[in-house]
């Protein structure tokens, strides 16, 4: 083994020279293979973790349940019966769910008239409970805040503004923490307006057109308890499915509906939404990495092409070196090695090419327009280099092997005779 | 003196798919260690074929072939490369150098096919092409010297393993006449010094030199005779 390596390595390192434009071209087509791949597979990255951060935008690990009618009988009781859940109940599955993280309720006043000095607009006023602010991703901007505990229990005329409504409601110039502006003429202090995200899932509308206010404010306003939406979040993905049989467990029996009836509260369970969009995702990078591939794959078939060439060139020296003892072995890997080292440098050029572009890629600014905030920048991770990297060796390794091994079945006897 | 070379009933036939051509039909021959033979015939004759089989490079289709007391049927090509680095050494028409490495590393080749270690490589193909004339000459590459020096080049790798045999297929075809007898002179050297050499040629002047001489005729020994007075 080691007397067949260093035989490999000196019959290597003493092997012809090959025409420099020839190996200039391999080479160059290696490396737009390298950059091909290696962009594409950027872009799926980044297409990937801007969909799984705009995803999570809405938030992580939650439940969204609305309430729908029954669609079984149960107990006597004919389908097609409302749920209606109250602002009370939400105390009550609280105390039988103590495992979730949070349990939250929405009562929603559409189209309400919210004011700000001359200016009206018609828009969607939230009413929540505090632990909404963490489950629901709504962060304030620097300067203001979100609800606390404290707002509710006082029922505090307090409103937490999304960016969209505030910029609607106050133009670019004006700072609208601390203004007083009337929704349906009750006056509300401005307390928050939420950071900008760029937003995958909504339910009743973007997070960024709407207004929020604690619950209790809300429903001494509007008079209004029926929850218009629950919201569950869990401390750990991989427990949600049971978290939603048990909150059918517990308000079946309250409401009155068989708790195996999926149509009495509607469901969007984040959790396995995120796993499917995960997957396009994966996929999406795939098909690209598939692509580029391909395109490298066309270079390796250069680095073939070359080496048969290089084969047929140096067929009597094959068949001197076999008539002088040379094994099959010692033929094959200088000629692989000879591929390996073209599809290297190549490779290592690609690979500086696709670096540097993905560098300039983190300059464009993706917060600023609507489809780079969709798609994301290009990102290289470790894993795309590994990827990229043995997908080089094994082309250059086809691309050396096959075309040696023809050069392994040269006849001595024949490559021998005279010129 | 023992057998060298020891071939019985030795037939090859070349099968190209339409025709099969039968280029050796029973060879029987015995070569003695120490012999300078020379094989002569026209063109076509088998001469060819038969130097393949003498160097290893090719299997004969039916018939026993042993060299050195090893039997050289039935083995794998690689087994064929090895015995080929350790019992013959090529010297041909057209030199068959490397072109691209120097005079010492083309000497150097066979050895290291041999796994002999670096140092000892070295200091052997120095010592061989000193002795073939060409010790100033060793970092010349091929395309650098003169036909003559070649194939003392040639010569030089040809002696690099020690071979049992050393295998001359027209050695002077490619050369003028002083370095052809030049070249003559080297062999009939090596020969008194007990060497054991094969050359292969139509040239009869060069046959004379030799102490036997085979004539090979349509794939068969038409001739087989000894000169006590040559060289």
């Amino acid at each position: 083994m080691k007397k067949d390596l260093h035989i490999i390595t000196s019959l290597f390192a003493s092997s012809g020279q090959l025409q420099k434009k020839r190996a200039f071209l391999t080479i160059a087509a290696i490396a737009w293979g390298t950059v091909a791949i290696l962009l594409l597979l950027a872009f799926g990255e980044g297409l990937k973790r801007q969909l799984s951060k705009n995803r999570r935008a809405m938030g992580e690990n939650i439940t969204v349940l609305w309430p729908g009618e029954t669609s079984k009988a149960w107990k006597g009781m004919p389908p097609g019966r409302r749920i209606r859940p109250r602002i009370d109940d939400l105390e009550f599955i609280r105390e039988r769910m103590p495992e979730l993280k949070s349990v939250i309720g929405e009562v929603v006043s559409w189209r309400t008239a919210i004011a700000y000095e001359r200016k009206t607009i018609n828009g969607r006023v939230n009413g929540v409970n505090y632990e909404y602010g963490d489950a629901r991703k709504h962060f304030p901007m620097p300067g203001g805040r979100w609800l606390t505990p404290e707002d509710d229990k006082q029922r505090r005329r307090v409103a937490f503004l999304g960016d969209e409504m505030a910029n609607d409601l106050f133009g670019k110039d004006i700072n609208p923490v601390g203004k007083t502006i009337l929704i349906n003429n009750a006056p509300y202090i401005v307390i928050g307006v939420m950071q900008h995200k760029t937003q995958m899932g909504a339910y009743q509308g973007p997070d960024a057109q709407h207004a929020v206010v604690p619950m209790s404010t809300f429903k001494a306003q509007f008079g209004r308890e029926r929850l218009q939406n629950l919201v569950l979040e869990t401390r750990r993905p991989e427990d949600m499915k049971a978290a939603i049989r048990k909150f059918n467990e517990i308000m079946g029996p309250k409401y009155g509906y068989d708790p195996t009836d999926d149509r009495a509260f509607g469901t969007w369970n984040t959790v396995e939404t995120a796993k499917v969009s995960l997957m396009i995702a994966v996929g999406i990078e795939m098909f690209l990495g598939i692509v580029g591939a391909l395109t490298l794959l066309i270079g390796g078939v250069g680095v073939a092409n070359i080496m048969f060439a290089v084969i047929k060139e140096r067929t009597r020296e094959i068949g001197v070196k076999m008539a002088l003892g040379a094994k099959s072995r010692w033929i094959i890997w200088p000629f692989v090695l000879e591929a390996l080292l073209y599809t290297f440098i190549g490779g290592a050029l690609g690979i500086m090419i696709a670096t540097l572009l993905a560098t300039g890629a983190t300059f464009i600014p993706v917060e600023s327009s609507e489809v780079m905030s969709f798609l994301g920048r290009p990102t290289l991770s470790p894993q795309i280099g590994i990827a990229t990297s043995l997908i080089l060796g094994l082309i250059g390794l086809m691309a050396g092997y096959f075309p040696a091994r023809r050069a392994a079945r040269v006849d001595p006897a024949a490559t021998l005779r005279y010129e | 003196m023992t057998s060298i070379i020891k071939m019985e009933k030795i037939r090859k036939i070349y099968d190209t798919g339409k025709v099969k051509v039968e280029a050796l039909k029973g060879i029987d021959l015995d070569v003695r260690a120490g012999e300078l033979v020379a094989i002569v015939g026209p063109s076509g004759s088998g001469k060819s074929t038969l130097m393949n089989l003498l160097g290893c490079l090719d299997t004969p289709t039916d018939g026993v072939y042993e060299l050195g007391g090893e039997n050289v049927g039935g083995v794998t090509r690689d087994q064929l490369a090895e015995i080929r680095n350790r019992r013959v050494g090529f010297v041909f028409q057209n030199f068959n150098l490397l072109p691209h490495i120097s005079a010492l590393e083309n000497v150097e080749l066979p050895m290291l096919f041999g796994g002999l270690p670096p140092k000892e490589r070295r200091a052997r193909a120095n010592e061989l092409l000193d002795r073939v004339g060409l010790g100033d000459r060793v970092d010349h590459k091929p395309t650098e010297l003169s036909g003559g020096q070649m194939q003392r080049v040639a010569i030089a790798r040809a002696l690099a393993m020690n071979p049992d045999i050393v295998l001359a297929d027209e050695p002077t075809g490619n050369l003028d006449t002083s370095s052809g007898t030049d070249i003559m002179s080297i062999f009939t050297d090596l020969w008194k010094a007990g060497r054991t050499l094969i050359i292969i040629t139509h040239d009869p002047a060069l046959a004379k030199r030799a102490s036997r001489i085979v004539e090979i005729r349509d794939g068969r020994i038409t001739s087989d005779r000894r000169s006590e007075e040559a060289a």
